[in-house]
């Protein structure tokens, strides 16, 4: 099966005052197309940082980072901004959604980077909408929303554009335990019925039994489950 | 990416209620500068177009060779004849020049607002003055009679001074002089006191006179009117066309007047800037984490620039307008006087032009766009990750 993601000798490291601190030592990653990936690890341990590359939100100081089928690490600023609005669907641990606009205006910010007209944005959003539960909830603006609601628009912010992979940092980390389910559920179904990659992080193992693999990054490294302690 | 930009410039806008106060500082600040810099260029403009106004391209003054203005300037009885007999100038029906030799003096005058002394110019004008300036008209009372102690007032000077009210009686030199009209011109004029130009010279035992001013048959024999006055050598004059003249002594007050706007007018600029840059700086702080979501879905640097340089210019806008009304509500069309060319008195009226309001809206746009510069360069270059979190 081809490669969605493919991290090869990824070194990232951090300035923090005059010390640089090495984050990422040659991390090597493969996600399969249609793949549900959990990575987990402690804190500090690089993990949202390869999320992060991944999303094409960071630079690697060396390696390379193919993503859709493009080496990411060699596009500028604005290349990359295009390539994240075509390929990447963003889900927040705090939802990130537009307090000022409505949920359907929230879920149709994707596509004002697209050509698509108001006609065929709203159709989009609709089908959207649809897929996470909340077409009676369109016209509610966040605050008037719960925190799961927000996260379902998040996600339906995340997929209306259709992103080849879909990319969520701490997805349920910001809710109840019942109502984090009901998202990673939601989550598996889009993984299986409509195929996308999910790459996820976590620190919470229930969340990540829904992935269909897990990894581990530990000191900026991949651990293999043997190694595991 | 205007779709983007207007998208985020829309959101950044129904923000502002959150942030009324750090808004209303761009918008005050700039009101008062666009307020202030309107005011006083247009009283450099209400001068200049007061003076500028005085004055035909079919009149000439003339003046003795070298002076600068009427009252530098001496001619005796026989050199104004001279000027009046000089090619080119107009002669009424039954043949006599349509010009008039005059005599200048200074009185002091009370000003009513403040009670102050001022100096208002006496002019003393020959029998043709009327007909050599039709633009000055008797709107009270009647014109002055020859061999009388009488003076007519300009409308302006009577607003602007106390005891010249028609019916007055005004001390003049040694003796008082009636008030028997008032005249309104659009010019200067409008803040002289005229008089019969030979009963003038006789109270102020004067022989001289201050310079003659005549109607040409045309604008273009101008040319040949001077040319023979200066090469006569029986004349030792000055020919000068007389918007040329009025404009030659409006031409430092206005200068100084526009000087003081744009100065006056800068300093408060740098302060509304550095309220701009505070204001823009908090907004851009405060949707930092959204700014860094659009970025990250997508939303290039462009659309953020355009938002926050399109949110600046419209707070700035808006006070440019507000200040520019304010101008216009109690500053247009406002009688002030200031010292003239004459060291007299001129009465003229603030302008708020078209032309004023789009200098005060161009200062308040350019005080917007650096004020939207700097924050909206820092909020595209923060790294997203960092925005994301929400680090410093």
């Amino acid at each position: 099966m081809a490669l969605a993601v493919e991290l090869r000798q990824v070194v990232k490291h951090y300035r923090r005052g005059k010390e640089m601190v090495e984050v990422l030592s040659g991390l090597d990653l493969a996600v399969p197309e249609g793949e549900f990936l959990a990575i987990m690890g402690p804190s500090g341990s690089g993990k949202t940082t390869v999320l992060n590359l991944i999303g094409g939100l960071d630079r690697a100081n060396s390696g390379s980072v193919t993503v859709c089928g493009e080496r990411i690490d060699s596009l500028n600023g604005a290349g990359l901004a295009r390539w994240r609005s075509r390929h990447v669907g963003f889900i927040f641990q705090f939802y990130n959604l537009m307090p000022g606009l409505s949920a359907e205006r929230n879920v149709e910010l994707p596509l004002l980077l697209t050509h698509l007209s108001r006609a065929e944005r709203k159709a989009h959003v609709d089908i959207a909408l649809e897929v996470v539960g909340l077409s009676d909830r369109r016209r509610h603006k966040p605050s008037e929303l719960s925190g799961g609601q927000q996260q379902r628009i998040a996600i339906a912010r995340a997929l209306v554009a259709d992103p080849t992979l879909l990319i969520c940092d701490e997805p349920t980390g910001d809710l109840d335990r019942q109502t984090a389910d009901e998202i990673l559920v939601l989550l598996q179904t889009l993984n299986r019925r409509q195929g996308k990659t999910i790459v996820m992080v976590t620190h919470d193992q229930k969340a990540a039994d829904y992935a269909s693999r897990q990894v581990h990054v530990d000191k900026g490294m991949l651990i293999a489950p043997e190694d595991r302690p | 990416m205007l779709r983007g930009a207007l998208t985020i410039t829309l959101l950044n806008l129904a923000e502002i209620p959150k942030r009324i106060g750090a808004s209303l500082v761009v918008v005050i600040g700039i009101a008062g500068v666009v307020g202030v810099l309107i005011s006083v260029l247009a009283m450099a403009d209400g001068f200049l177009n007061t003076m500028e106004r005085t004055g035909r391209p079919d009149r000439a003054i003339v003046l003795r060779g070298g002076s600068n203005s009427e009252l530098a300037s001496t001619l005796a009885r026989d050199a104004t004849l001279a000027i009046m007999d000089g090619p080119g100038v107009k002669a009424d029906d039954s043949g006599h020049a349509i010009a008039s030799a005059e005599m200048v003096a200074i009185v002091e005058l009370p000003l009513r607002q403040s009670g102050t002394a001022a100096n208002v110019t006496l002019r003393g004008v020959g029998p043709a003055a009327f007909r050599l300036r039709p633009d000055i008209r008797i709107v009270a009372g009647r014109t002055f009679k020859p061999g009388l102690r009488e003076v007519i007032v300009g409308k302006n000077a009577m607003t602007q001074f106390s005891g010249i009210d028609p019916g007055s009686r005004v001390a003049l030199r040694d003796s008082e002089w009636t008030v028997v009209g008032v005249f309104d011109s659009d010019d200067s004029h409008g803040s002289e006191i005229m008089a019969d130009v030979d009963t003038l010279s006789a109270a102020y035992r004067r022989t001289l006179f201050q310079s003659v001013t005549v109607l040409l048959d045309s604008p273009d024999r101008f040319d040949a009117f001077k040319s023979a006055l200066e090469h006569d050598p029986r004349l030792s004059v000055e020919v000068v066309r007389e918007p040329a003249y009025y404009a030659r002594l409006s031409e430092q007050l206005g200068r100084i007047l526009t000087f003081v706007a744009y100065t006056v007018g800068g300093i408060m600029a740098l302060g509304a800037l550095f309220g701009a840059l505070n204001t823009m700086y908090s907004a851009v702080s405060s949707r930092s984490v959204e700014i860094a979501t659009l970025r990250a879905l997508g939303f290039g640097a462009g659309a953020i620039l355009i938002s926050v340089f399109t949110e600046a210019v419209l707070l700035s806008l808006l006070g440019a307008v507000i200040g520019a009304a304010a101008a216009w509500a109690f500053f247009n069309g406002n009688a002030v006087n200031s010292l003239g060319g004459n060291f007299t008195q001129v009465v003229f009226h603030l302008r708020v032009s078209a032309g004023l309001v789009a200098t005060g809206i161009l200062w308040a746009v350019v005080i917007g766009l650096l004020g939207g510069l700097f924050p909206a360069l820092r909020a595209v270059r923060r790294p997203v990750v960092d925005a994301l979190r929400g680090a410093v």
